[in-house]
């Protein structure tokens, strides 16, 4: 790389060079009596250097893509990320098309017709047919392009599945917190901003019983593999927005307006180790959506399992209930004595309970939910 | 001292548009003056000193991305505080200065720079008018942009910095002096700043409309105006509907700042604090911001595409090819991009449905620029092209625009936008299409028209020189850039060293940064050519470029007025260049067929007859009007 930015440097020294050399001779004949005839001075060397770019960019940017090609991000590890990189390099390549015929008419045009002595222009203000022709073809390829990118857009954007694995992400300044619906229930609990506090920190609302066993990580997520994940993307200060790199997921996350995204992720982290090399691969989940000083470093880790592992890692999950008993005082007096079997107290059952749901849980519960 | 009536009454000087005024003072010459062409070079010198700032800036936060280790420390002479005691940049001023460059680069250099010169220079002097509809309006406009600047820049002298927010400045963290240092007192400027730039805004835009449809000069129809002043009075129009919205979204913004309204406030939870707001949308500040925020990107495109326009038939020899089908393509560009603004959108959780329909709108819109752009290619096709320094900052024009444009088309497709959306592919897309695009709209205008503003010569090879640099530069910046938005770098990113999947590519960021850092140097090549030639160029011809606009058929260096005498008469379109059987190869637009009887087509031979009655007319001459 310094000997393209040396190499770089030096075209642009040489390049320096030769236009301040010419200047001499400019400067020279500066000084003669302004003619009525059209100043060409340094016509042919700028209609020279037109071709010079033409080539000379057309080979820096071949090289330079298939350089750059092997930092791209791999294969997307999601079913609709693979369907819009194939789109986007289809587009991609249609574009191209125009970008290369456009290029080189303008740079060879601009050699082609640089002034010569006593030669004149061709008067040709308007020609329909030419026009119409070039309004017509864009349109038409637009419309393909739209059509195309409707369709991915609509199937990706459409609600999401029944047995969609429900994850809630919440930003904040700066970090994600992920709350699961629980080790029981599966489902998660109402939310209220007003109950945040320093542990409550995405506002669990303990008087909905469906929030007893939810549990919440500040530091990674877990996603099972070949199942619809549908994430409910809150923020609870700024805007924020959750992008996964890997999966093609990119959403807002605004306060007040609950957002969401649904994906299916067919890649777990054990095979994209193995893929890529990289035996210290993760997904990452990073925030887009500038949030103040920490918004580049707002990092989760993402971690996607197979089924099983995915089970066992959620029974292995602490409620929020048992790391803060004390917010069984929150609980409302009808629902206390269910909430208590989440309390600490009681540590024997919660294994228990954890145990049977695992059980029936690798093959069956996916039809339960 | 123009046509404006009864604001000051001591001035009469009805009739006599000969005749010389006691001589003005200073402050009424250059300060508060209210000739057009002095208030655009306010406004050009102004934009440029802005452009140096901004730019400035860029190049900064472009060493932090691209050389991350770099001791910074020779900077604290400048920074201050902002660099810390082992020489780096404080993240918080990072984003301070990504916010302050677009902003500056937008508004202050692109629309107050391009726009404000160029249609304050042009309209009168190319439809052939005294001066601006109302030259007290002019000045305040201008005075108003000048207060704005004032804010802006002593924002940027604060303790806890100027606005950071991004130059979108979307609340809630805009809203909220405990989210971040930047929206403090900063942001409070920058809102004050921009409703006076507004203001600003709106006085030229009235001023430009009302010139260009009340004063043309005899025999000036519609279809006879140069593209320069059809892209001006579309802008124009563009510019009055839009930036009233952003007004309203700046003034909500205040209002939920400090009077504790809730517009875009709703279920917040920061610093230990829930607060009370409830029920605003974040995503309505995005709305009515975009209502301007997409215009604006044609509000700094057209001046430059106008001026291109212009330029390229001069240079070419040629006649611009499909005049009608360009005005038609600028109006459709300027229909659709009130109806487009949110696909800046599509992530922000509004309805897919939406997304659609904002997908479907926005792709139309490469219509009519693609007609553009192959019509600046037939214009160029079979002319005899003289590369003067405008000339080839307008075929690069052309070029940027089509690349940076295609892109567009990606980033316009809501399904693709997913993975895209705020990374540096954006930022590579804009740059090249807006930014880059529009500055070489602004070098074309500078170098065609130096001569008619300062009545002397820019000196063409170091134009040239700057224009070959500065081409190879921005492409060497905004290529690359393209790579590393597909590898997935988010924008506004103080460093990349935070995630795997950003921790590479250090070699494009830093060649990136070296490239920008290049392209920045050789603009001092421009700095010293300008600034040099204002006082000692080669002196003017009185039409250097062998045009056909009315501009230089005006004295060298006009005086107050524009033209001694009578204001001349307008016969034919401004692009009979190399016309079959003419005895030049261009016949100015004051030139009647009557005299030009070898060159005339029969329909213009029959135009003849109506010479008579364009003469006679005279009923736009300030001068002749009674104040």
């Amino acid at each position: 790389m310094y000997i393209i930015i040396a190499l770089v440097a030096l075209v642009f020294i040489v390049l320096t060079g030769v236009v301040i050399s010419r200047l001499q001779g400019v400067l020279k004949s500066i000084n003669k009596t302004d003619s009525e005839e059209v100043e060409t001075s340094g016509n042919k060397f700028n209609g020279a250097m037109f071709i010079v770019i033409l080539i000379g960019g057309a080979v820096s940017i071949t090289w330079s893509y298939l350089h750059a090609r092997e930092f791209f991000l791999p294969e997307a590890s999601s079913i609709h990320g693979r369907r819009t990189d194939d789109l986007f390099w289809f587009s991609m390549g249609i574009l191209t098309i125009p970008f290369i015929i456009v290029n080189f008419l303008v740079f060879f045009f601009a050699w082609k017709y640089q002034h010569k002595k006593g030669h004149r222009a061709t008067f040709y203000p308007e020609n329909h047919k030419l026009e119409l022709v070039w309004t017509i073809i864009p349109a038409i390829v637009m419309a393909l392009l739209v059509f195309t990118g409707w369709k991915a857009w609509s199937d990706i954007t459409a609600e999401a599945p029944r047995d969609a694995e429900v994850i809630e992400i919440t930003g904040k300044q700066f970090n994600w917190i992920a709350r699961y619906g629980g080790v029981d229930n599966n489902k998660l609990g109402d939310y209220n901003y007003k109950l945040i506090d320093a542990q409550n920190e995405v506002g669990i609302d303990l008087s909905d019983e469906n929030s007893f066993d939810d549990f919440t990580n500040p530091s990674e997520m877990h996603i099972p593999v070949g199942r619809p994940v549908l994430l409910k993307i809150r923020a609870r200060d700024v805007l924020h927005s959750v992008f996964i790199p890997h999966m093609r997921v990119k959403m807002d996350a605004v306060p007040g307006m609950p957002t969401k995204f649904w994906f299916v992720p067919d890649k777990t982290t054990a095979d994209m180790r193995a893929e890529t090399g990289n035996p210290k691969f993760d997904y990452e989940i990073a925030c887009t959506e500038v949030c103040g000083q920490g918004h580049f470093s707002m990092k989760m880790r993402l971690i996607v399992d197979d089924e099983a592992t995915y089970k066992k890692w959620v029974s292995e999950q602490a409620t929020f209930l048992s790391t803060y008993p004390e917010y069984l005082a929150k609980v409302p007096e009808n629902l206390k004595a269910k909430a208590m079997k989440y309390v600490p107290a009681e540590a024997a059952t919660p294994a228990a309970d954890s145990s049977a749901t695992s059980a029936g849980g690798a093959g069956a519960s996916s039809s339960l939910r | 001292m123009s046509a404006i009536e009864g604001l000051e009454t001591a001035h009469h000087h009805a009739d006599e548009h000969a005749h010389h005024h006691e001589a003005q003072s200073f402050w009424q010459k250059y300060i508060f003056c209210e000739d057009h062409k002095v208030i655009a070079k306010q406004y050009l010198i102004t934009g440029i000193l802005w452009a140096v700032v901004g730019i400035t800036m860029s190049v900064i936060f472009r060493i932090q991305l691209g050389l991350p280790d770099s001791n910074l420390s020779w900077l604290k002479p400048i920074l201050g505080g902002w660099i810390s005691d082992a020489g780096k940049l404080d993240p918080n001023f990072y984003l301070a200065l990504v916010t302050m460059h677009g902003t500056i680069m937008v508004f202050f250099v692109l629309t107050a720079g391009l726009s404000g010169t160029f249609s304050n220079f042009l309209i009168p002097l190319q439809v052939g008018a005294r001066d601006m509809a109302s030259g007290f309006m002019n000045m305040l406009s201008y005075w108003f942009f000048f207060l704005a600047s004032v804010i802006m820049f002593a924002s940027l002298f604060l303790q806890q910095g100027p606005a950071a927010g991004g130059w979108v400045i979307y609340p809630p963290l805009s809203a909220l002096p405990q989210a971040h240092p930047g929206s403090g007192m900063g942001m409070t400027l920058w809102l004050a700043s921009m409703a006076f730039f507004i203001v600003s805004q709106l006085l030229g835009g009235i001023n430009y409309i009302t010139t260009v449809i009340n004063l043309r000069t005899r025999g000036m129809s519609f279809d006879r105006l140069p593209l320069t002043i059809w892209s001006f009075l579309i802008t124009a129009v563009l510019g009055l509907i839009s930036f009233p919205v952003l007004l309203s979204s700046v003034l909500l913004l205040i209002f939920d700042r400090h009077f504790g309204t809730s517009f875009y406030l709703s279920d917040i939870y920061i610093n230990g604090e829930a607060l009370p707001n409830v029920g605003g949308s974040p995503i309505l500040f995005q709305h009515l911001f975009w209502f301007l925020g997409h215009p604006e990107v044609y509000i700094v495109l057209l001046p430059a595409l106008g001026i291109t326009s212009e330029v390229i038939a001069t240079n070419s020899r040629k006649p611009i090819f499909g005049y009608r089908a360009m005005i038609a393509s600028m109006l459709g560009i300027a229909f659709l991009a009130f109806i487009v603004w949110a696909h800046h959108m599509f992530v922000t959780g509004m309805n897919p449905f939406l997304g659609s329909v904002f997908m479907f709108l926005t792709l139309i819109i490469a219509v009519p620029s693609a007609v553009k752009g192959f019509n600046y290619i037939t214009t160029l096709w079979k002319g005899n092209i003289v590369f003067t320094p405008g000339m080839l900052f307008s075929i690069g024009l052309v070029s940027l625009f089509v690349s940076g444009g295609l892109t567009g088309i990606i980033l316009g497709n809501s399904a693709l936008d997913i993975q895209l959306h705020d990374t540096y592919f954006v930022v590579a897309h804009f740059h090249l299409v807006m930014g880059a695009a529009s500055a070489f709209g602004l070098f074309a205008g500078v170098y065609h028209w130096f001569p008619k503003m300062f009545g002397r010569m820019m000196n063409t090879s170091l134009g040239q020189a700057h224009f070959w640099l500065t081409f190879i530069g921005i492409y060497l910046v905004f290529i690359p850039m393209h790579y590393v938005g597909i590898a997935g770098f988010p924008r506004r990113y103080y460093q990349f060293t935070s995630y795997d999947f950003t921790h590479k590519f250090m070699d494009m960021n830093m060649f990136i940064s070296i490239a920008a850092i290049f392209t920045f140097l050789a603009q001092f090549i421009f700095l010293w050519n300008f600034f040099y030639s204002i006082f000692k160029g080669r002196k003017a011809p009185q039409n250097p470029w062998r045009s056909n606009t009315l501009e230089w058929t005006a004295p060298i260096i006009p005086g107050h007025g524009n033209w001694e005498g009578e204001i001349p008469a307008v016969y034919r379109w401004s692009y009979d260049y190399s016309k079959p059987g003419a005895k030049e190869d261009f016949i100015p637009q004051n030139i009647p067929y009557s005299q030009t009887p070898e060159s005339n087509f029969p329909h213009e031979n029959e135009l003849i007859a109506t010479e008579k009655v364009i003469e006679s007319q005279n009923f736009n001459d300030q001068f002749k009007t009674h104040h």
